[in-house]
């Protein structure tokens, strides 16, 4: 009797890292914990005027969250290549797609949700009006998922390097210039009064296409790892 | 019974580093046939293991199941088990839980009574809802090996040192369950230092001492 389909495959890791995740609640908390840490900061280092927060708001928060996600990806397969899980994942009939697929999926409901839900509490502690609170959180809904993707390409590529994590968000960084230029890009446009809607056409595209793409390379840089 | 393809090797070589750790190993492999690497640390037996079962390349020569190489067959997928050195078991799951996620997995049994059935057998039914990271290095040797008695039809098991941390009991069990998957006409091939079992499977062996 043998059951294959690729969504089982997609399923059952992604149940088993959210499992896994519930068992070691703390680690959900250190991305956020750091993101909330990073955005308070600033009203210190900028001076608490509101008007200059108003404006640095989006771009802060959105920096804030593209650094947590840095960081808390740079494990994600760590654990599963050192325990022998990754073998048993790229040896089984699933594709190697669908297992990149999952753990970057798992890696957004633990570490990008969480922000999206804490980062208008954030926004509010800068000033920030309702219209551009919406507009963060919308575009960071869209956004954090292109960063789970791109970290867990990073991850793969650095997997097994010791000094892996700096690595990773050198290389990943600059691939995620783009999702920050829209994504903060997209309050100031409403600030200013402009039609946002080419920014969230834009961060869609981008989620399309490292939706399509990262898993992809993810996959062929974890085979590499494995050997 | 359905025929299982075999397994060949030809003029095989694979390098570690700058090290050439064998060539020009030729093998065949055969439904109902087992295959036991020997030879001392370091002479390949894991990486042989290891380039059978499709993780990693050759230096030189090719692997094929049946008329396929092994990287492109659809059946070798299905068909292959492979248990390294390592578990493949999550610290904070449970042995139910770790064995269910790859049994499901690679596709096979994966409900509750089968799982139950599984760990009895490797004689963990005490066990079972333990999180792993209690277990003992042998109890969670035996999860592991537990997936093999969830294979229902035979295929090709590569094993890395099954009987690494194994009591008496458990390479007693081991033997056992190998017996019956070679008899069913499985094939196997595995790296182990002990020595031969009295009532262990009844094997062909490779000195790869003899390789080199």
């Amino acid at each position: 009797m043998t059951y294959v389909k690729e969504e089982i495959g997609f399923v059952a890791i992604l149940a088993r890292d959210l499992r896994l995740a519930s068992r070691r609640r703390v680690d959900i908390l250190l991305p956020l914990g750091f993101f909330v840490v990073a955005v308070s900061l600033f009203p210190f280092g900028v001076g608490p005027e509101p008007n200059m927060l108003r404006q640095i708001a989006a771009g802060v928060v959105w920096v804030s969250a593209l650094l947590a996600t840095m960081l808390s990806v740079s494990h994600l397969y760590a654990a599963d290549h050192a325990d022998g899980s990754l073998e048993q994942m790229l040896l089984s009939p699933r594709s190697a797609y669908a297992i990149a697929a999952a753990k970057a999926s798992a890696h957004w409901c633990l570490t990008g949700a969480p922000l999206v839900l804490c980062a208008p509490l954030l926004g509010l502690l800068m000033d920030m009006n309702s219209q551009a609170l919406l507009i963060l959180t919308a575009t960071l809904l869209l956004g954090t998922p292109i960063l789970s993707l791109l970290g867990g390409l990073g991850a793969a590529l650095t997997l097994g390097l010791r000094s892996g994590a700096v690595l990773l968000i050198l290389l990943i960084l600059p691939l995620c210039i783009p999702t920050l230029i829209f994504g903060a890009g997209a309050v100031s446009a409403a600030e200013s009064g402009v039609s946002v809607e080419a920014h969230f056409s834009l961060l869609g595209a981008l989620l399309l296409l490292t939706g399509l793409a990262a898993p992809w390379g993810t996959a062929a840089a974890l085979r590499i790892a494995v050997e | 019974m359905s025929d299982l393809p075999s397994l060949t090797a030809h003029d095989l070589a694979c390098r570690r580093g700058d090290r050439l750790l064998f060539k020009g190993l030729n093998l065949r492999l055969e439904s109902g046939r087992g295959l036991w690497l020997r030879g001392r640390n370091g002479r390949g037996k894991t990486s042989l293991l290891r380039l059978s079962a499709g993780l990693g390349a050759a230096a030189a020569g090719e692997l094929r199941w049946g008329d396929e190489p092994i990287k492109r067959s659809e059946s070798f997928r299905h068909q292959r088990v492979w248990i390294g050195h390592q578990n493949a078991l999550k610290e904070d799951l449970s042995a139910i839980e770790s064995l269910q996620f790859l049994a499901r997995l690679h596709g096979r049994r994966h409900d509750l009574p089968a799982i139950q059935a599984a760990l009895a057998a490797a004689g963990l039914q005490d066990r079972a809802r333990a999180a792993v990271r209690t277990l003992s290095q042998g109890q969670r040797r035996r999860v592991a090996l537990a997936r093999l008695v969830l294979e229902d039809e035979p295929g090709l098991w590569l094993l890395d040192e099954p009987y690494d941390a194994l009591d008496v009991d458990g390479v007693r069990w081991l033997g056992g369950v190998l017996r019956h998957h070679l008899a069913r006409g499985g094939s196997l091939m595995f790296a182990s230092h002990l020595p031969a079992e009295a009532d262990g499977p009844v094997v062909d062996t490779l000195d790869l001492d003899q390789q080199a």
